[in-house]
């Protein structure tokens, strides 16, 4: 699948072997002013603002829809550089008083625009969400994002594949996220470096099309340059419809060329790495780095244990960050902030899976914890069917659609040594804002630590076996 | 871009694996326009204190390491974030050039086109490197990109390998854009064969 969407992009190669691939569709967010601002020093308009769309929100606030409520007038520039710098060139944006706005990963995939067998790139890292609709998504930096206005192509050096097969049946109480954390606690952060991944087996196509983009989502956090799923039913009944999606004859004839694009099964991949679904346990993380998951029954880890003195040095800073002693339960780790959202977990699926655990359930008390939809669409469904209020009953606020919380651009920041239960992807040091703690959970287990204020086991919740 | 030919300079270790671009550059100054010196911002949460005050553990804050223009990293330096400013951070403070066994791939690209030049070395002679480095603060390093060589603190040379284009591109201080702006042409051609559906 990697090599048909490679070879029917491929523009020119050049002689060291880097390909110029034309790039269908570019997304762009408010942290793209630098490019902007690149292109217009070299007097360069967007060659392809028809395939060019924009929505900011690093930079929006999630306490209300008025962009002068930031009172930093650098990030309240970044968010409405975006919207001017997208008038000025005919770029679609989904703007703040927009019904569409939200995290771009989330945005793109909702309104149609992520086409299985496209390729997308997009200013950041988590591009690499796309392609769990059978798309080849790169996240790529700002002189990237400024050649890709101005020649809406892209060079890349041709990576290697790998093939990551999760076989089997998930648990109860066990996610997409918890799959991802698993796979990034097998190969490690630096895992999958130079290579695109593809997702299979069948624990990943029982997967609904929220679950994949979740998965594809992490794949960066195991140094992946993409990751990718091949298309199927569930793709094409997720896209039809879509604002962007093609319809009528281009339907027919887009489906025709999506059915084609799926893996020979005899492919060969660089690399195999293979995971049975049914050992797969709700996983959290102990410390600074996505790969420092394990299952929630677990203790924090001894460093005393490492496998090399790189290593024990490593988990000996993460432990003295993140506040935690070699060998204390996970579930005795007491919690002070819940952060549900982010391009990972915030589509309605994870604020289904989320309310489930809470219905009826009161937030621990001395517990902030937020809920922060991923685009104001899915905020409107999940308070069309009432999550909204299961939410806000339980004490959780119910906030509007952004970044907030998983990298606090706009603000939204965990306090120094407050520690948080966050459904986002990364738990670098100060990811959430200086000197935060982040533990990385599924949706589930986010809402069952904020209601026990302490990480929780979401199947000991279900069966009422939790304590207190 | 600045042009990178050879660099001898004290070189910074960072004996840390998975070094995140978090790390190298704070996201609260992601909003600062390109004219900020980011060389100030570089490393700023593990340089300085909350009240501004050095951290004086730091190595880039001990008197030995202050004049480092090339960084020796453990694996997967400059993961995560794609934030280019991690490049411009460096760069602006004066670092030509990193060593390390692996990179976030993000970075390596963004590295190439600002004119800071990555240089995949493996792990066992980054180790040593380190570790004599970490011994000796204030040894320096030698890197030749027309010869492709690094020169550790012992002396001993390694050969690099790096892609004859991005050499081209690092020596001339060129840019990738004007090269692909001679290419509009397939790029039109391209789009007419799309547009056809015969791509
Ligand atoms: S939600 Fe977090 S990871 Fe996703 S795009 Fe926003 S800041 Fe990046």
């Amino acid at each position: 699948m990697f090599d048909r969407i490679w070879r029917s992009h491929q523009i020119v190669e050049r002689d060291d072997g880097q390909a110029l691939l034309y790039v269908d569709r570019h997304l762009v967010q408010d942290g793209s002013a630098p490019a902007f601002e690149m292109l217009r020093q070299r007097g360069l308009v967007p060659r392809a603002p028809e395939r060019t769309f924009s929505t900011p929100d690093h930079y929006v606030p999630t306490d209300s829809r008025d962009l002068a409520t930031v009172g930093d007038p650098e990030k309240r520039g970044m968010a409405q550089a975006l919207i001017d710098d997208s008038a000025r060139a005919g770029i679609t944006c989904f703007g703040l008083g927009d019904r569409r706005q939200g995290i771009v990963h989330v945005v793109s995939p909702e309104q149609g625009l992520s086409w299985p067998g496209a390729v997308i790139a997009c200013g950041d890292s988590h591009t690499s969400t796309h392609g769990a609709l059978g798309a080849l998504a790169f996240g790529i930096g700002a002189t990237e994002v400024s050649h890709v206005l101005a020649t809406q192509s892209l060079w890349q050096r041709k990576p290697k594949t790998m093939r990551i097969a999760v076989d089997g049946r998930l648990g109860s109480g066990v996610s997409a996220k918890d799959i991802v954390l698993a796979v990034i606690a097998k190969i490690g952060a630096a895992g999958a470096v130079g290579h695109v991944v593809e997702y299979a087996g069948s624990a990943i196509r029982d997967l609904s099309i929220e679950g994949r983009l979740t998965v594809c989502n992490m794949s960066i956090e195991a140094g992946a340059r993409a990751g990718m799923i091949a298309p199927d039913d569930a793709t094409f009944e997720y896209l039809a419809g879509r604002p962007y999606a093609p319809a009528g004859r281009d339907w027919d004839d887009a489906l025709l060329r999506w059915r084609a694009l799926p893996s020979d099964p005899a492919a060969g991949f660089d690399r195999e790495v293979s995971l049975d679904a049914g050992a797969i346990e709700p996983m959290v993380t102990w410390g600074t780095s996505p790969e420092d998951a394990l299952p929630i029954t677990a203790r924090v880890p001894d460093p005393a244990g490492a496998s090399s003195p790189e290593r024990r040095r490593a988990m000996e800073r993460a432990l003295a960050y993140m506040g935690l002693q070699p060998g204390t339960l996970l579930t005795d780790i007491p919690i002070d902030r819940v952060f549900i959202g982010s391009c990972t977990n915030g589509r309605i699926e994870d604020l289904r899976s989320a309310a489930a655990s809470v219905a009826g359930r009161k937030v621990a008390p001395g517990v902030e914890a937020w809920v922060v939809p991923g685009s104001g669409l899915v905020k409107a469904q999940a308070e069309g069917e009432g999550l909204d209020r299961i939410f806000v009953e339980a004490g959780f606020q119910w906030r509007h659609p952004g970044c907030s919380m998983c990298l606090g651009t706009n603000g939204d920041v965990v306090g120094p040594g407050q520690r948080c239960a966050s459904t986002s992807n990364r738990n670098f040091v100060g990811r959430q804002g200086p000197g935060a703690r982040t533990h990385l959970l599924s949706p589930a287990m986010a809402a069952a630590a904020a209601l026990a204020g302490r990480l929780t086991d979401v199947r000991q919740l279900a069966s009422g076996t939790v304590r207190p | 871009m600045k042009r990178f030919e050879r660099v001898l300079a004290v070189a910074l270790p960072v004996a840390q694996p998975n070094f995140d671009t978090d790390q190298i550059l704070p996201a609260r100054y992601l909003q600062k326009p390109r004219a900020n010196d980011f060389g100030a911002y570089l490393f700023r949460d593990l340089r300085f204190r909350s009240d501004g005050s050095e951290v004086p553990d730091f190595p880039l804050n001990q008197p030995a390491y202050r004049d480092a223009r090339i960084v020796v990293a453990e694996a997967n330096f400059a993961c995560g974030s794609s934030r280019e400013h991690a490049v411009w951070a460096l760069g602006d403070h004066g670092f030509r050039a990193v060593i390390a066994p692996s990179f976030g791939d993000i970075f390596l690209s963004n590295a190439l086109k600002n004119g800071l030049l990555p240089v995949v070395l493996p792990s066992d002679v980054v180790a040593p490197m380190l570790r004599a480095l970490l011994a000796q603060p204030g040894s320096r390093v030698a890197v030749d990109l027309e010869a492709q060589t690094v020169t550790g603190p012992d002396r001993s040379v390694h050969a690099f390998a790096i892609d004859p284009f991005s050499k081209r591109c690092l020596l001339q201080g060129q840019d990738e854009l004007d090269y692909t702006l001679d290419q509009l042409g397939h790029i039109e051609a391209f789009e007419r064969r799309v547009a056809a559906g015969s791509a």
